[in-house]
């Protein structure tokens, strides 16, 4: 397999993100595609069911002011210290989203057993909570090894139709080095589809070079990949860029409207010039 | 409540040692999101333990060892590899459930928060969950929380390793009692009385007739804190580590 033959314009790569899906992201401490996702907002996607994996934050925020997303799965939604993302708060408050209240192990095992191709898994802890309340698809059973009395929670498993991700790079076959951000190698695994953008395309085979192959998501995993340099402003990727924390400050100021989300949208999003 | 100081030391100081205080002994802590004064009380615990102490900070790259991804963490407390970790609430009620979805009807919570994180299972998971919350109010310390995240205790069939240990606050220590599953106040802070934390606190909890101050960080302690510790909490809480200490991150 050449990189060539998965390589394909940002807008192309967008597209194969139908309405309707189910989307994964993951939180923004590993690779965002920020920039994809501002091209999956012009191109006005709908209903979609945004997975995040385990944390929501901007993206998550964008896509929900932009009208974008039908439901959430997360086990929470946050931009750190600039607080509860403020489009999604207006979203719950006025009933526009479903929300999937989730806890983070729960993410992460949900797609833990999609990557193994079983339908549920079990995983501790939760009894007692009200998130087992109000999810209807998470059940208790008791361990069928035990000898007696022991309860444990199960979860369908999370399969994903399409995790969207962006790296530091890929090589000349389309292997995708993620480095030590391995929950991105999860997504792959458990994503029917996956697409990636990166900064760059080395001319090099990552797979041939121990020090890089452990941090590598193999090409056959990937479904199309774009080149965007700085694709993951203004939230920064890690080894490569730090956030951009005015931008970021400006959106958590501005989002509190609808007015200002527009507004906000407009400039950086769409690219309008104010008026 | 952080710029009210006491001789000098800030409140978040004083929460700072009584964590410290906590962690004595322990192989590993970990520290989630959105905790700067439990990572900086790791950081100073791990720096008085002569090099015993492992702390896992979520968000930094320096001071966190995980290299399997966001699950490791989860995993690595399932086994038993963490005797420490801390949690905090939107509102905490006396039987050490903790809210971190919202105040009113759930769904449509009327105000958001940002939601459980890992809280629903590592409470139940790591031995000594410590919570905290600087603001002690009745509208913060509950009588019962609006959606439990995370509950503080467990039927007697539940497999349940973990829970709430202790809740530091802004005024006071309480410890959890898991026989009578409700807090206990342990101490209060340097000029807090018995009578404010009880004015303050909107659940019953047991407390004795004296109850002791808050044992202070010596100052050497705090030395180290305000300056090894600050630089090195101020690369995952740059904002917290300026406003407290007035530091940044270095080496």
């Amino acid at each position: 397999m050449q990189v060539g033959n998965l390589v394909v314009e940002l807008e192309e790569l967008v597209s194969r993100i139908p309405d309707g899906a189910s989307l994964a992201i993951p939180a923004e401490y590993s690779g965002c595609a920020a920039e994809a996702v501002r091209a999956l907002i012009r191109r006005g996607c709908r209903n979609l069911h945004l997975i995040a994996v385990p944390t929501g934050g901007f993206m998550a925020d964008w896509l929900i002011g932009a009208g974008c997303v039908s439901s959430v799965e997360a086990a929470a939604m946050t931009l750190g210290e600039l607080g509860t993302p403020p489009r999604f708060s207006a979203a719950i408050r006025e009933g526009r989203i479903r929300m999937k209240d989730s806890t983070c192990p729960a993410i992460h095992a949900g797609l833990q057993a999609a990557e193994k191709g079983i339908p549920f898994i079990p995983l501790r802890g939760i009894l007692g909570s009200d998130l087992l309340r109000y999810r209807s698809d998470w059940k208790v059973i008791n361990n069928p090894f035990a000898e007696g009395d022991d309860p444990i929670v199960i979860l369908p498993a999370i399969r994903p139709d399409v995790a969207l991700i962006h790296a530091r790079a890929a090589d000349r076959h389309g292997n995708v080095w993620i480095g030590v951000r391995r929950e991105m190698m999860l997504m792959a695994h458990a994503a029917q589809a996956t697409l990636v953008t990166v900064e760059r395309i080395e001319d090099t085979d990552f797979l041939a070079d121990d020090a890089m192959e452990a941090g590598t998501i193999p090409a056959l995993y990937i479904s199309a990949l774009s080149v965007v340099p700085g694709g993951a402003r203004p939230i920064g990727l890690a080894g490569a860029y730090g956030p951009d924390t005015a931008e970021l400050a400006e959106y958590a100021r501005a989002a509190r409207t609808e007015e200002g989300f527009q507004r906000w949208a407009d400039r950086t999003i769409y690219g309008k010039v104010p008026a | 409540m952080s710029s009210i100081e006491l001789d000098g030391v800030s409140r978040a100081e004083i929460m700072i040692g009584a964590i410290t205080r906590m962690l004595q002994g322990l192989r590993h802590v970990a520290v989630g999101a959105s905790s700067p004064i439990p990572g900086s009380a790791a950081l100073l615990a791990r720096a008085l333990s002569g090099g015993k102490l492992r702390v896992s900070l979520l968000g930094s790259r320096k001071h966190n060892a995980f290299t399997d991804g966001g699950r490791e963490l989860f995993d690595c407390a399932a086994q038993g590899r963490i005797d420490a970790f801390f949690l905090s609430g939107g509102q905490i009620d006396g039987s050490g459930n903790i809210n971190l979805v919202g105040l009113g009807d759930y769904p449509r919570s009327q105000v958001r928060f940002p939601g459980s994180f890992g809280s629903a299972y590592l409470y139940h998971l790591v031995p000594r969950v410590i919570l905290f919350r600087e603001e002690h109010s009745p509208r913060t310390l509950v009588p019962k929380v609006d959606f439990i995240s995370a509950a503080g205790a467990s039927p007697e069939n539940v497999y349940r390793p973990g829970g709430p240990y202790a809740l530091v606050t802004g005024l006071c220590v309480f410890m959890f009692d898991k026989e009578k599953r409700q807090f206990r106040l342990q101490s209060v802070h340097p000029g807090v009385t018995s009578a404010d934390v009880r004015e303050a606190t909107g659940f019953d909890y047991i407390a004795l007739e004296t109850v002791p101050t808050t044992e202070p960080l010596s100052s050497d302690e705090l030395t180290l804190l305000r300056t090894e510790v600050a630089r090195q909490v101020a690369e995952t809480y740059p904002a917290f580590a300026a406003k407290t200490w007035g530091v940044v991150e270095s080496g």
